[in-house]
């Protein structure tokens, strides 16, 4: 939103591409028109209102939602239940579980995934379409086909309970995505480019540190991203790996709260808000890359 | 053959050979958590192991256990349920939501308008699955959760429902909260698909006094096949998969009526400690989902400029 509206000035202009009917359109709106925007704004609302309705019941008095009911705005900002849950989790401290966990997944993962798609794509290995399979059986297999044997292995080799243990799997699965996604991009490099390279003397490590890795930058911010925001979000192994509250990520800490948040109304409002904020920050900064690299998954 | 050419090749296959170094750390990754766990799943799978002490072989007894087990296909049933939850409808709704929103919104109210719009359905894509299954259960919450205060406000009281404690209800309130997350995947994927459209298609339909219906049957869902078809697929993965939301919502309950696969093998690991069991019910899973995506890759190595061009 905030991006968006930054980026371009005018909208007077139709851009060159669209077809000339809309132009014809674009003066008569129509009742019918303004209905339908009623309608689509209407659905997006209703997406919003969960938000909303977290915000404004996260800063109400217990009272006052116990009196007037959730839909009423607060009558005086109340940061008790927000004070009292950020405490009593030590949310500060899941935040920065979070945050050094997703970081280093993200970072280990972009590297090993260009790492393996240089092979895969620029390097044209032998039996890289059987690699590229198994990479994909890797990130669609159910992670509870790996979970109990991993809990054993993480055990046996002191790793259960560490964050080192949990970055460690979650960045080899994320790279299986990523070698996945960049392996197709580097496979459409232009071979001109790494000829020239060769014919000056570059070293296979030459080309990807000086001509491969510059180019493809894009692609591996967003991969990063990506990356980044999975690893935030990420429940299962996090949940299974890293019991201990010191260790808890923001996903995990919010997703096991159990019964002594229910009794007070407002409590889990805050609850939500606390774990909304940070995913709210990421969407504002990374709005763009999200809405482009969404279609990288789906649709090459 | 010249002892030139065959200089040459030697100079090739080295050069090819030097490159796996490079896949080297994705391999011992890709060995280390992926396919040695994976081994000792299926291992496990085979064994009564309980957590402790050495697993006993015991065949396929776990397998024949689980056709007999009645959790076990009511946990895939409950599957289909969130198949149509988390792919069919996101995807019928995305698609007719993003082709208004590309073809009748934009043209007439402008693109930012439109891509403000398609902002607000994205939006519950970015939080955690955890906290959205915080938030739905805070406004499900019987007594004093918005849902039923309003239907009381309302006069409606008698719709007042025990939305996630009651076991006939339960899963279409989950299914709910999960078409309310996926809205907003399909929508822009399906956008995105969109504008790859000749514009010109439209205009020519429109001068033949074509329909927005007529158009969106006849253009949108053709050309937007390939994305359907992809959404589909992966969406279905998704769902096939599901776990955090049953986790924070419901924990399968009440009873059993929201068990899934996922959850099912996984209370097998950690609750009852039925180890073997669990790895029999995941090694399922893993195969229909294997099934799915096998779908998945045919379907795009034949729809996209693979990496056997010849080239190299």
């Amino acid at each position: 939103m905030a991006v968006d509206s930054l980026e371009k000035p005018a909208v007077t202009v139709t851009p060159p591409s669209e077809p000339p009917v809309s132009k014809v359109k674009r003066r008569k709106r129509g009742v019918s028109g303004w209905m339908v925007l009623a309608l689509v704004a209407g659905i997006g609302l209703l997406m919003l209102f969960p938000f909303w309705i977290a915000i404004i019941n996260a800063f109400k008095p217990a009272p006052d939602y116990i009196a007037n009911g959730p839909v009423s705005l607060p009558t005086e900002l109340d940061f008790s239940a927000l004070v009292d849950f950020w405490g009593g989790v030590d949310f500060n401290r899941k935040l920065l579980n979070s945050v050094v966990i997703s970081g280093s997944v993200a970072l280990i993962a972009v590297a090993l995934s260009l790492l393996s798609a240089f092979a895969i794509g620029i390097g044209r290995i032998r039996g890289r379409v059987w690699i590229l399979a198994l990479f994909m059986l890797a990130f669609t297999i159910p992670q509870e086909a790996l979970v109990y044997p991993l809990f054993v292995l993480t055990r046996d080799l002191g790793l259960y309970d560490t964050m080192t243990g949990v970055v460690i799997i979650l960045a080899v699965l994320q790279s299986a995505f990523g070698t996945y996604m960049l392996s197709s991009v580097l496979g459409t490099f232009p071979p001109e480019v790494l000829e020239a390279a060769r014919l000056d003397g570059a070293s296979r490590f030459q080309v990807l540190r000086l001509v491969v890795l510059p180019l493809t930058r894009p692609t591996m911010a967003v991969l990063m991203t990506f990356f980044f925001i999975w690893t935030w979000n990420d429940f299962f192994l996090p949940l299974v790996l890293l019991p201990s509250a010191d260790n808890q990520t923001v996903s995990v800490a919010l997703g096991a709260l159990s019964g002594q948040y229910t009794s007070d109304p407002t409590a889990l409002a805050a609850a939500s808000l606390a774990g909304i904020l940070p995913a709210l920050v990421f969407f504002l900064l990374f709005q763009r890359t999200l809405m482009r690299g969404v279609n990288l998954g789906a649709v090459k | 053959m010249s002892s030139l050419t065959a200089m040459r090749r030697r100079s090739t296959s080295e050069r090819r050979g030097g490159y796996w170094w490079y896949i080297l750390p994705g391999a011992v990754g890709f060995l280390a958590v992926v396919a040695v766990p994976f081994g000792m799943n299926l291992w496990y799978s085979l064994t009564s192991f309980r957590g402790v002490g050495d697993p006993v072989f015991i065949g396929f007894e776990n397998y024949q256990r689980l056709l007999g087990d009645p959790l076990f296909w009511a946990s895939f049933r409950h599957s289909v349920a969130f198949i149509v939850a988390m792919a069919i409808l996101p995807t019928a709704i995305g698609v007719v939501v993003a082709a208004v929103l590309f073809n009748f919104i934009s043209p007439k109210f402008g693109s930012k308008v439109a891509s403000f719009l398609r902002a607000t359905y994205y939006l519950p894509q970015i939080l955690p699955i955890a906290v959205a299954g915080v938030l739905w259960k805070w406004m499900y919450q019987p007594q004093y959760g918005i849902i039923n205060t309003t239907l009381r406000d309302l006069g409606l009281g008698g719709l007042a429902q025990n939305w996630l404690g009651d076991s006939d209800l339960a899963i279409y309130a989950v299914m709910n909260v999960l078409v309310w997350l996926q809205i907003g995947y399909t929508v822009v994927v399906f956008m995105a698909g969109l504008s790859r459209v000749d514009p010109a298609l439209y205009e020519a339909a429109e001068l033949d006094g074509a329909s927005w219906s007529q158009q969106f049957r006849t253009i949108t869902l053709n050309q937007l096949r390939p994305e359907i078809a992809v959404v589909l697929i992966t969406t279905s993965v998704a769902a096939l998969k599901v776990f955090a939301p049953i986790f924070v919502l419901t924990r399968g309950g009440p009873g059993t009526s929201t068990i899934v696969p996922a959850y099912f093998s996984f209370s097998n690991f950690f609750t009852t400690t039925k180890v073997g069991y669990g790895a029999a019910v995941a090694s399922v899973l893993a195969l229909m989902i294997s099934v799915v995506a096998v779908a998945l890759l045919r379907y795009q190595t034949r729809n996209s400029e693979g990496f056997e061009d010849g080239r190299g």
